[in-house]
C-alpha cells in the first residue's frame, strides 16, 4: 500500500507539468543547512528530490541543535539555520534573522516499554522531575526508583518540556543529561526506571509514551490541538533568502513539502 | 655542505618550536579572553560558585571541576596500577612469547577510537552496574572511571615499557652478574631506575582521562551535580563543553564553556608542572 502510494506519487510528480520542482530547472547553486536535529528528515527528503531533479544545486545538511543553528547561519557560515524554537530578541537583533515556521512538533513524556503505567498527569511529572516522588511505587507501578532523564541547555525539546509540562518546575540536579533525541530513546529503552521526553515524531516501539492528563500524544492531536505540548519547527535565514536558498525554503511551503513534512512525522504549517 | 645542512636544520626545528609555542600561548590568550567577560560581566564570579540551574540563573561550573578531577584520579588509581602489572608481565615473569603477544594488543589498543569503547560500554557495562550499585541509571561515575581506565591504560603501559626496556639493557649485566634472576632483576633493579617514566605514564594517563570527552559524556550522567558516591551521575568540564556550546552564543551559558576551558588548560599544566618539581627534588636527593 505504502509502496504503490510513494510510486503514485513520484509518478504523478514527474508526469505533472507544474511540479514544485520545476523551479529550481536551469538553476545552480549552493544551500548549507545546520542546526536542529529534529528537522534533518525532512531537509533530507526534500534535498534529495531537489538534487535527483537538479543535480546542479548542491544541499549539505548538518545537526548540531537549535543553538548552532542560529550562530552558523547568524555568522554567515550557513544559509540556512534550524531551529526548534522561536529565536530570542536578542538573536534576532544582532545577526538580523528571519525566522519561516514550517512544521508543529509536539513533545511527549516517555517511559522504558517494560513500565505498566499507562497514564500520567502533569502534576505527577512535575513532582517526579523535583525529585518529590522517587518510586514507580507511589504511582502505581512496580517497586523501582524512578532515574531521571533530561535534555542538554542547547535543547529545543527540553525547552518545550519545561515550559508547556512543567509550567517552569524544578529539574532535580541529579537528573541524566542526553544530548539528543536519539541518545534519550536509546537510554530509556534500555533502562527500566527511566523517564524522559522525546519529540512525538520520534516515539516507535522502543519506548512506551504514556497518557498525559488524559491527552494521547500522537501527531495527529497535535495538529488538531487536543494535545497541547507542542513546538513549531523554524528555518532562520540572515535577511530575505536569496536565490536558490528562497527557492529551496518556498519549496517545503508546497503541498509536495506538507506531504515530506508529514511523512516525517510532524504537521506542516503554512506559510 | 654540511655546515649548511645543520644550519637549515637548527632553523627548521627552531621556527618549528617557535611556531608551536605561539599556538599554545595564543590557545591561553584565546580561552582566557573569551572567559575575561564572564567575570567582568554583571554576573561576576557568580560561575565559580556550587551550582548549575540555568533556569534559576546559576552558572556555577565547580561540581563539574570537581567531577572532572575525581573521573581522572579514579581512573589513574584503576589504570596504573594494570599498566605497571602488564608492564612488569611483559618485562619480567611471563613467558617471553606471551609478552610479545600482550605488547601487539597493547599498540591495536591504542588505535581503538574512544566511541567505540564508551558504545560498547552503554550497552554491555551499563546494565551491569546499574544492577550492581542497587540504584540510579548505571550512567555514573564509577562506570565512566572504569571505562576511562580502559582506554588510559595502553599508552600509560606503552610509556611504561619503553622506560623499562632501555634501563634493563643498561643493568641486564649488573644484574647477572649479582647472580638476579629476570624476576629479582626486574624488581631491584629495573624498576627503582625507571620511577621517572612511570611518574611520567601516569601523568599523561592522567591528562588523557582528564582530556577525554566522550566517555563522560556516553557514560558519566551528565548530571550537574557535585561527586559523592560512585553511583552518582556527574558531569566533566569536557562533557559540560560539549552540551553547552550549542546553546545560544549571547547567553551566561556559553561564557561558561570558556571558563570550563580556562580550568582544564590551568588543571593539566599544574599536574605537569608539579610533576616536573616532583621528578626534579627527588634527583637532589
Amino acid at each position: 500500500m505504502v509502496v504503490c502510494l510513494t510510486l503514485a506519487l513520484t509518478v504523478t510528480a514527474s508526469l505533472s507539468w507544474a511540479s514544485p520542482l520545476d523551479a529550481f530547472k536551469g538553476k545552480q547553486g549552493t544551500v548549507d543547512i545546520a542546526g536542529g536535529t529534529a528537522h534533518i528528515p525532512v531537509m533530507k527528503e526534500a534535498a534529495k528530490r531537489i538534487m535527483t531533479a537538479n543535480p546542479e544545486v548542491r544541499i549539505s545538511i548538518a545537526g548540531g541543535g537549535s543553538g548552532v543553528g542560529v550562530q552558523q547561519v547568524g555568522e554567515g557560515l550557513v544559509h540556512i539555520g534550524n531551529t526548534g524554537r522561536g529565536l530570542s530578541s536578542e538573536e534576532v537583533a544582532k545577526y538580523g534573522l528571519v525566522s519561516f515556521a514550517f512544521a508543529i512538533d509536539g513533545v511527549a513524556v516517555v517511559i522504558n516499554p517494560a513500565n505498566g503505567i499507562d497514564a500520567l498527569t502533569a502534576a505527577q511529572v512535575k513532582d517526579i522531575y523535583a525529585g518529590k516522588i522517587a518510586n514507580w511505587k507511589e504511582l502505581g507501578g512496580e517497586d523501582r526508583a524512578i532515574t531521571l532523564y533530561t535534555r542538554d541547555e542547547a535543547s529545543g525539546t527540553r525547552e518545550v518540556f519545561f515550559k508547556k509540562l512543567l509550567a517552569k518546575g524544578d529539574i532535580a540536579a541529579s537528573a541524566n543529561v542526553v544530548p539528543s533525541n536519539g541518545a534519550m530513546k536509546t537510554a530509556i529503552a534500555q533502562d527500566p526506571g527511566a523517564i524522559g521526553y522525546v519529540g512525538i515524531g520520534h516515539i516507535d516501539s522502543t519506548v512506551k509514551a504514556p497518557s498525559m492528563d488524559g491527552m494521547v500524544p500522537t501527531q495527529e492531536n497535535a495538529a488538531n490541538g487536543t494535545y497541547t505540548i507542542t513546538r513549531k519547527l523554524f528555518m532562520n535565514t540572515k535577511g530575505e533568502p536569496q536565490g536558490v536558498v528562497k527557492d529551496f525554503i518556498e519549496y517545503i511551503f508546497t503541498p509536495e513539502g506538507a506531504e515530506i513534512i508529514r511523512a516525517s512525522g510532524y504537521i506542516p504549517v503554512s506559510k | 655542505m654540511h655546515f649548511r645542512k645543520g644550519c637549515m636544520a637548527e632553523a627548521g626545528l627552531t621556527a618549528s618550536a617557535l611556531i608551536t609555542g605561539t599556538a599554545v600561548a595564543a590557545i591561553f590568550i584565546f580561552l582566557f579572553l573569551f572567559a575575561l567577560p564572564v567575570f567582568t560581566g554583571g554576573q561576576g564570579l557568580a560561575i565559580l560558585s556550587g551550582e548549575w540551574s540555568p533556569f534559576k540563573g546559576q552558572y556555577g561550573i565547580l561540581p563539574m571541576l570537581a567531577a572532572s578531577l575525581c573521573v581522572a584520579l579514579s581512573a589513574l588509581a584503576i589504570g596504573w596500577p594494570l599498566a605497571l602489572g602488564l608492564c612488569c608481565g611483559i618485562r619480567g615473569f611471563l613467558p617471553r612469547p606471551l609478552g610479545r603477544a600482550l605488547l601487539v594488543m597493547l599498540r591495536g589498543m591504542t588505535a581503538f577510537p574512544t566511541v567505540v569503547y564508551g558504545f560498547a560500554a552503554f550497552f554491555l557495562l551499563v546494565p551491569i552496574m546499574r544492577e550492581a550499585l542497587g540504584r540510579g541509571s548505571g550512567l555514573n561515575w564509577a562506570t565512566a572511571s572504569l571505562v576511562l581506565a580502559l582506554v588510559i591504560l595502553p599508552t600509560m603501559a606503552l610509556v611504561m615499557d619503553a622506560g623499562m626496556r632501555q634501563t634493563e639493557k643498561s643493568l641486564r649485566l649488573t644484574g647477572a652478574a649479582l647472580g638476579f634472576t629476570r624476576e629479582q632483576t626486574l624488581a631491584h633493579l629495573v624498576l627503582p631506575a625507571c620511577r621517572k617514566s612511570l611518574f611520567a605514564a601516569a601523568a599523561l594517563g592522567f591528562g588523557r582521562a582528564v582530556g577525554d570527552t566522550l566517555i563522560p559524556l556516553m557514560l558519566a550522567g551528565n548530571a550537574p551535580q557535585w561527586p559523592a558516591m560512585a553511583s552518582d551521575s556527574i558531569r566533566t568540564l569536557t562533557a559540560h563543553i560539549g552540551l553547552v556550546l550549542a546553546t545560544d552564543s549571547n547567553s551566561a551559558a556559553y561564557g561558561s564553556v570558556f571558563v570550563a576551558g580556562c580550568l582544564l588548560l590551568l588543571v593539566n599544566v599544574a599536574v605537569q608542572l608539579s610533576l616536573r618539581f616532583c621528578l626534579k627534588t627527588g634527583k637532589t636527593e
